[in-house]
């Protein structure tokens, strides 16, 4: 059960990153051509268009969603590389611990940052 | 493939743990006769110099599945595999990988047959008394027979399993053969042993360490499809998972028809041999 649903949730992961990354390199490098996103300036990064984008709720949730997925895609498969490494029972508890509490501490972090930038841009 | 040879040196990989605890090679010459397969060269050398030569062979047809080597870098059975037919010579012959050794070209299969076992590869139905004493025969359609008809073909000679570089580091993985065969039955239509399977595949024995190099397939000396078997396996597993797929109901007894007549020069069937 928990390999299928370890699975399962790694296929939907990638998915979620199909579409947000899809995202996030379309406003990155076509908003020239598509110009929803940039209202300040046409090129993404300039400070006008940061702080416009992270004063929306859509964009704290896609990039918190973003980073979470993103994390259980990469250190799912990193735990795969892992244990194809033929490790005993004890290591391979050891490694998903390890995997988990760095996942959940990255996400964490992440996940403030992206709060802070958001309620940082709503002062300005 | 290459021109027929006058003679082919046959290099074997032997091992005998009480004899020589460490494998060695040995080199034979022998008289190339056209048509000869590696399991001909094999009995000549064992007929005129190796009496103590071993591997398993059977059939001579590729059916039994016995005779699975590694025959030039490649799975391959011994009986199906002309001399002719291989890229190069010498022909050099080990023991199938990724299997512990018995004894010379004698890999020991039973982990393999462990975890075939551990997947339930038969029917599963609720309707024991039938299964016992029938009375008519499951009803399936040319197109429910499609879905697993080429899995079925499948002889467990272990080539896929020894060509498998997922099986080659990771034990807990149950490897080509059984997981193709877990998925013949599931899409059999006259099975209703998705969830019972579904218990040991949903584990780590399961499909899901499976990176789809495809080597199963190349190897498979019977054209079967393990890489595909394996996938259709996940996604059935995933979309089950979801709830988005349970198995559909087996399906029902059809009686035996009553109207057709048995033509005149058509002998009637033997008696039952098997105890009631």
């Amino acid at each position: 059960m928990r390999d299928q649903a370890l699975w399962t949730w790694h296929v939907l992961a990638g998915v979620v990153i199909a579409v947000l990354l899809g995202l996030h390199m379309t406003i990155m490098h076509l908003d020239v051509l598509v110009g929803i996103f940039n209202p300040a300036d046409p090129h993404p990064i300039e400070w006008g268009n940061v702080v416009a984008r992270a004063r929306q709720g859509f964009f704290l949730v896609s990039y918190v969603v973003l980073l979470g997925a993103a994390l259980f895609h990469g250190l799912y498969g990193l735990r795969n590389i892992l244990f194809e490494l033929g490790p005993g029972a004890g290591a391979k508890r050891a490694v998903n611990a390890l995997l988990t509490a760095g996942g959940v501490a990255m996400f964490a972090f992440g996940a403030l940052a992206a709060w802070a930038a958001s309620t940082l841009a709503r002062t300005l | 493939m290459i021109p027929a040879p006058t003679d082919v040196i046959f290099r074997i990989r032997r091992f005998d743990p009480l004899a020589r605890p460490q494998p060695a090679w040995e080199e034979h010459t022998i008289r190339y006769a056209p048509g000869m397969t590696v399991l001909d060269g094999l009995r000549l050398i064992k007929e005129t110099r190796q009496p103590a030569l071993a591997w398993r062979s059977s059939c001579r047809m590729g059916v039994c599945g016995s005779c699975g080597m590694f025959i030039n870098g490649q799975p391959r059975l011994a009986c199906n595999t002309q001399i002719t037919h291989l890229d190069s010579l010498p022909v050099v012959v080990a023991p199938l990988p990724n299997f512990a050794i018995i004894r010379d070209l004698v890999p020991d299969l039973r982990p393999m047959f462990d975890a075939h076992v551990a997947l339930h590869p038969y029917l599963i139905r609720d309707d024991a008394a039938e299964m016992a004493e029938p009375t008519g025969e499951y009803y399936q359609s040319p197109e429910q027979l499609e879905h697993f008809l080429q899995f079925s073909y499948c002889i467990k000679c272990g080539c896929c399993m020894a060509a498998c570089p997922t099986y080659a580091t990771d034990p807990a993985y149950s490897g080509p053969m059984p997981l193709t065969q877990a998925h013949r039955y599931n899409a059999d239509s006259r099975d209703g042993g998705f969830v019972e399977r579904k218990a040991v595949l949903s584990g780590e024995q399961g499909p899901w360490k499976c990176h789809y190099a495809g080597e199963c397939s190349r190897a498979c000396p019977k054209g079967v499809d393990p890489a595909r078997a394996i996938q259709l396996m996940k996604r059935q597993l995933v979309f089950a998972y979801l709830r988005l797929y349970a198995q559909p109901c087996p399906s029902k007894v059809v009686p035996k028809p009553t109207e057709i007549k048995r033509r005149a020069d058509v002998p009637e069937a033997p008696a039952r041999t098997i105890a009631r």
